[in-house]
Order: C-alpha cells, then structure tokens, then sequence
C-alpha cells in the first residue's frame, strides 16, 4: 500500500481534522456507491479508506510513523454496490419493477416508469406489527404528579401519553397496539416510549425523595419563624426554629414523589439557604457595635485537622 | 442477522441510530419472532447510510433524497443488466458484434 499521508493527500504533521476533512474530501469523489461500476473509483476510495483508517487513529498512527506498522490495506467489508446490483437489491427497488418480469411494453417503459413510480412510497416488507421505540421529554413536576402529555410521532400519528405519578427517569411506557402495523392481520405492534425528564429549576429528584434549597432571610433563620415553601403538589407552611443555621436540612414528611405502586410516598428535603441580601447601613452599623454572646471561630475545625 | 449483532459489527452506529433508520425505512430488515432479522443487503445498507452521514457529511435531513437517487440508480442498473442480458441470450452472433460497433462509435 502506498503511503497513507500521499494518499490522502495530506502532509505528516497534518492534524487529524485535517486527516478527517481530506479523507471526506476523497470519500464524497470516489465513494463506490456514488460511481457504480466504476472500478478505478472502488481503488481509490479503498485506498482512501485504509489510508483514514490508519491515519484517523492516533495510537496505529504514531505507530507508523516511528516505523513499527507497515501501512497494511485491508479488504472492505462487502458493499451496498455488490447487494444492490443483484437480486437482493430488489427490497429497496422504488420503481415498478414488474415482479412478472419483462412484458411488450417493457422496453419503452425502460426509463419512464422507474422515475415516474418513484415518489410512491416504497412498501414496508414487515410481515408482523413491530414495537416502536419512542423518546418523550416530560417536565419534571407532570413526571412526578403525573400527567397527559401529546407526542407526535414521525408518521402523523398523534398520541396522548399518559405518564404516571412517580416516572422516572428512562423509564419506558408501553401503549399497546399503537406501534407498527401488521401487513396480514395479526395484531399491531407496541409504542414503546422512554420518558426523559427535564430539569426543574429548584427541585432535584433522589428516587422517590425530592430537594430543594430554600432561600431565607437573615431575619428568618436567627428569629425562626413561619415561612410558605413551594412543593411539586403546591405552597404549604413550614416552620423555622429560632437559630437555624445556613445548610440545616429540614423534611417536609410525604412531600416527595407521591405514591404509586407499591412505594409510599417520598420526602421532600428542604436546605436553607440564607441569603443577606442588599447592604444594609443600619445591620452594618449594628454588627460593627454587637458583641456575640459565645464568641466561636466558625473555621476551627478545619484548622484543628491541619 | 439479529439488529445485536449488526449494531456489534458496525463502528460508529449506534442501536438507536438503526431503529431510526428502520423507523424511517430506509433500512428496511424482515420482522421474524418479533425481532429484525437482517439480510446482508440490510446490513450493507445500514453501512452506506453510515458513510454516507460519517464520511461524506450528508446528513440525517438529506438522506432520504441521497437514499432516494441512489435506488433509483441501482434500479436502473438491474434493468440495464437484465437487458443486457436479454441481448446476449437472444440476438444472433453477426446482429450482436454490429451493435458493438455502432455503441463504440458512441462517445459517452
């Protein structure tokens, strides 16, 4: 084989998007399938491909520039070209071809009818209803609560997809007899739908556990109190203890994931985030002249494990 | 062939690539036991479509009209093929080397 950087024409400190670009370059040209028949283009697109092949791999590559491989070709795999060219290639035929074979009017349909019976559809040569695979992005609170969502599918059907309270992730629905037709009578196949969830803004979900960080004020997290937090089935009172620290992760019982099945329902955690919000003159003026109760280093541990 | 085993053999193409394919029919394997059962057309066809998106960058959305030229193509060559093949079989000797004389005074 020749020298793989000559053949594609490319010199030896090219980068492999050069490696890549070249190599397309060559494939659009030559490609077999592109030049049926045509045999000097099957040697180039061959040599082409080798040549690709062992530059486009960064190990085979440097391998063969410090001398240790020898740029070997190898056959390609067998083609579209060797099928299609024979009997078999009739399965992907678009024109009419007469299953009859030849007829009197053959000859001057020869040309005519191939291209005018193209746009008909080809026919699907299934034989029994298929499953079909499906993906449906649902938001995060209809995966939770449950919902109905409507999926358009790639033929025109249009089907409403109930998704269950407590979905997760990946999960596959299966709506029976809504997947591929059967061509002899036997039942329709299965729509096979796998539910990806989308990301909330402030709920994360852990199974059937939910969390969330919660801003409080200042005033809330010393003073405690009564505060309103949003979960996924609507806003309920929680109540802060005086004194809470930033991070305190406080459980919201049966706020989670509702039930379903054989799964009781979920938590919702809730992590208090304090927030100090805009400068205040009047807390600045106040911290500079307040002297704390219990004096605490809040990095002593960090420097006592040092 | 079971869709496993192609999709093992086949660098670069994923499983859900080839459902899509099928889905959209341009790869078109029998359906046998409720499972795809590829014939080597099947899979040298999931290859083309593969350099066809890799290696040449038509993509997904130009597909079908590339898939759709080139059956076109090979329907074309079986046709040429089977009259060729007519011709051998059925017009006499001198009648068959007049027609080679007069395609090469043809220029292509």
């Amino acid at each position: 084989m020749d020298d793989p950087y000559k053949t594609l024409g490319v010199p030896r400190d090219a980068s492999q998007d050069d490696i890549r670009k070249a190599f397309r370059k060559l494939a659009k040209k030559h490609h077999p399938d592109l030049n049926p028949g045509n045999a000097k283009a099957e040697e180039l697109f061959k040599n082409a491909s080798n040549a690709n092949e062992l530059l486009s791999d960064p190990r085979k590559r440097g391998q063969f520039d410090r001398g240790e491989i020898d740029a070997v070709g190898h056959e390609p795999q067998p083609s579209y070209r060797d099928q299609a060219d024979g009997e078999a290639g009739r399965r992907y035929a678009r024109g009419s071809e007469q299953p009859n074979g030849w007829n009197d009017d053959a000859f001057s349909d020869l040309f005519g009818s191939m291209f005018n019976d193209a746009r008909q559809p080809a026919e699907a040569v299934y034989v029994a209803g298929r499953d079909e695979r499906f993906s449906l992005t649902a938001n995060f609170l209809s995966a939770v609560n449950g919902a109905t969502s409507r999926l358009t599918l790639p033929d025109g059907r249009v089907l409403d997809v109930r998704i269950p309270p407590g979905t997760s992730e990946g999960q596959v629905l299966r709506l029976q007899g809504q997947g591929g037709l059967c061509s002899n009578g036997g039942p329709s196949g299965d729509a096979l739908i796998e539910i990806q969830i989308a990301p909330h803004l402030f709920f994360t979900r852990d199974g059937q556990d939910i969390r969330m960080d919660l801003p409080v004020s200042l005033v809330e997290a010393v003073l405690g109190g009564q505060i309103q937090v949003p979960t996924p089935t609507g806003p309920v009172h929680m109540k802060i203890v005086p004194g809470s620290d930033n991070g305190t992760t406080l459980r919201l019982r049966g706020r989670g994931v509702p039930a379903h099945g054989a799964k009781p329902a979920g938590q919702l955690y809730v992590k208090l985030r304090i927030v100090i919000g805009a400068p205040d003159a009047a807390l600045e003026e106040f911290l500079r002249s307040w002297k704390p109760e219990h004096s605490t280093n809040p990095r002593r541990v960090m420097e006592d494990s040092l | 062939m079971k869709i496993d085993v192609v999709v093992a053999q086949m660098s670069g193409v994923q499983r859900p690539d080839l459902e899509r394919w099928i889905l959209k029919k341009w790869v078109k394997p029998d359906m046998g036991c409720g499972e795809y059962e590829f014939c080597e057309i099947d899979v040298a066809r999931a290859r083309l479509i593969r350099d066809l998106r890799d290696d040449m960058e038509v993509n997904e959305a130009a597909l079908p009209v590339v898939l759709l030229l080139l059956d076109q193509l090979y329907d074309l060559r079986r046709r040429m093929h089977d009259v060729g093949e007519a011709i051998d079989h059925t017009v006499p000797a001198e009648v068959l080397v007049d027609l080679v004389v007069h395609l090469a005074k043809r220029k292509l």
